[in-house]
């Protein structure tokens, strides 16, 4: 094995090679700060969804990178997320986790802001005579965008519009969506919060990985009734995808229309939901089957929103080692059939008690732990390098147990990284 | 149930001590990871639940909680205990259960009681040690088997006292 001093070109060329990646991207403090400020402050940011805050002056409080903004929906039903720190000394506005409040007033000196941001007024105003109230708003993320209800945000003036960023990425939330039998989801479920001694990359890369859960979950495989492990075999027909910008998925389409059984994506059949097969076959007609069938995405948008088919991950990294993993069950407007089943099968598998995700976490702090080990230097990402292929839309797939995942992200991340 | 138990503060009710004695030994077995002899504990119809922060404590049907288990979830969890590829458990976690505060607090309309008390349960596994503390609501059904008259667990809510925050792994039995 060669090691960093050996190598040439440029940080992330020594640091970032086609079939391996440094270990020093998982602990370095540094490299942490500087994709806070390259990624997490940058590029598009997943932050919170429309059902969060239905009304005017509806509120929540959300992270965003190792911080957390106000996702406020102001009286005129526009989306704004603000930053918790008053303009005077920067004290937090904003206590509660979620409410509804046409304003926010900081408890240390009475500074008062209306719920987009704009500076109400201070007390004992002869104080401030002259100044420019315009000035002395709440700080704001510049950007906010929605794409099908989910907004994101970037800290960056300039730069792609949302649209851009998801590129393909957003066919797959059009395919959630249409799943709702109002084409609407709701994030209405409240969140878990389970925290990681480990990089957030550790999680980043694991949740398109599908060569680990044969492994990882092979307790779930024994103790349970699960379909899990058929998919992310060396022989299942579904696939590895590299969507661009960093996003990737497993396609497990080609195996759900090869087995083609409805709602057979969720691990059930149509008499156990009937209404809600109805309602779909109303809306849809022939299209319907099809659409139950194929089910629902398993989705990792760059760089922090995770869609697990029935569950929304939000990654929020906190320190080079310290990750929370913010977790909830998608609902579906005007499913309520589905609905409990959604939110069961997600207290069941994710979160800190999860039949999966306890295991995940455990691997991710292993991980950690194991990556602090001087030698070797490198993590190998080549699996099935040897067998990618180009598919009909110009995307780079490969085998579901295949890296081809992990390798887009960090084409992606070098690209970030070395502006 | 007819019989008045020395201490007991309504009909029918288990008496403090018993109560007591079923709640420790319950966390007895959770702290020696005997898997079979803690599943024996439960009823059949029981909820075992840990609640996540916001609402999640008032409405689990349409609020994630950190656990809800029926008895068949309880089954799985214990399965998957057992399979000895529950990672997060393998190494098992060192755990220490405490129970205080124990109050007996009356009867539920079907009879069985109702027992709250305090827990502070330490965890130490390789990534460090992690306390777990909170309120816990029991219900102590008292059963005829074999070896005639037995409490079981109908009923356990672990309110944790920072379910608002971002929690660690939890696997094993709290």
């Amino acid at each position: 094995m060669t090691s960093l001093d050996e190598a040439v070109g440029s940080k992330y060329d020594a640091l970032i090679q086609s079939d391996r990646v440094h270990g020093s991207l998982y602990t370095d403090p540094e490299i942490f700060a500087e994709e806070m400020a390259k990624i997490y402050y940058t590029t598009w940011v997943y932050v919170g969804h429309e059902s969060e805050v239905p009304e005017p002056n509806d509120y929540v409080v959300k992270p965003f990178g190792p911080q957390s903004v106000i996702l406020s929906r102001a009286k005129d039903g526009s989306i704004h997320l603000l930053q918790n720190r008053c303009a005077h000394r920067a004290n937090l506005v904003c206590d509660a986790p979620k409410g509804n409040s046409t304003a926010f007033r900081c408890q240390y000196h009475g500074w008062t802001y209306a719920n987009d941001g704009e500076l109400l007024g201070f007390p004992y105003k002869k104080g401030y005579e002259g100044a420019d109230r315009s000035q002395l708003g709440l700080g704001k993320v510049p950007r906010v965008e929605s794409y099908q209800g989910f907004v994101f945000g970037s800290f960056a003036t300039e730069g792609p519009s949302l649209t851009e960023h998801l590129g393909d990425a957003a066919g797959e939330i059009d395919r959630l969506v249409r799943l709702s039998p109002t084409g609407k989801i709701k994030l209405t479920a409240g969140w878990l919060k389970h925290k990681a001694k480990a990089n957030w990359k550790m999680l980043l890369e694991n949740e398109t990985d599908g060569y680990h859960p044969q492994f990882v979950h092979s307790s779930v495989f024994a103790a349970a009734d699960s379909g899990i492990g058929a998919l992310y075999s060396d022989n299942a027909d579904a696939v590895s995808r590299d969507l661009g910008g960093g996003h990737t998925e497993n396609d497990l389409r080609p195996e759900f229309r090869r087995l083609g059984n409805v709602m057979g994506w969720f691990g059930t059949t149509e008499d156990k939901v009937p209404n809600y097969v109805a309602k779909m076959r109303e809306l849809h007609g022939e299209k319907a089957d099809e659409i139950l069938i194929e089910g629902s995405p398993h989705l990792m948008v760059f760089p922090n929103l995770f869609i697990a088919e029935i569950q929304i991950f939000v990654i929020q990294p906190l320190a080079v080692d310290e990750t929370v993993q913010h977790v909830t069950a998608i609902q579906f407007e005007d499913g309520e059939e589905m609905n409990r089943r959604l939110l069961q099968q997600t207290i069941g598998s994710v979160g800190p008690a999860g039949f999966l995700l306890a295991d995940d976490s455990e691997m991710y702090e292993r991980n950690q732990r194991g990556v602090q080990a001087r030698n070797p230097e490198w993590l190998v990402i080549n699996r099935g390098a040897n067998r990618e292929r180009v598919d009909e839309n110009g995307h780079l797939i490969g085998y579901n147990t295949d890296e081809v995942p992990i390798r887009a992200i960090w084409k992606h991340y070098k690209t970030l990284m070395e502006k | 149930m007819t019989a008045v138990a020395e201490g007991s503060i309504e009909l029918g009710t288990i008496a403090q001590a018993e109560a007591e004695q079923f709640l420790y030994r319950e966390a007895r077995l959770a702290d020696a990871h005997d898997y079979d002899g803690w599943e024996a504990l439960w009823t059949d119809d029981a909820i075992y639940w840990v609640p996540a922060g916001g609402e999640s404590a008032e409405d689990p049907n349409t609020q994630v909680s950190v656990l809800f288990d029926n008895r068949s979830r309880i089954g799985t969890r214990i399965r998957q205990l057992k399979s000895g590829k529950r990672h997060s458990q393998t190494p098992k976690s060192n755990v220490v259960h405490q129970i205080t505060n124990v109050e007996v607090l009356g009867l539920q309309e079907n009879g069985d009681t109702e027992v709250v008390a305090s827990l502070l349960a330490v965890e130490s596994r390789e990534r460090g040690t992690t306390f777990w503390a909170g309120r816990v609501e029991y219900r102590l059904r008292r059963v005829d088997t074999d070896q005639g008259s037995e409490l079981r667990l109908a009923f356990k809510k672990v309110t944790l006292v920072d379910r608002d925050q971002p929690l660690y792994t939890l696997s094993f039995l709290i």
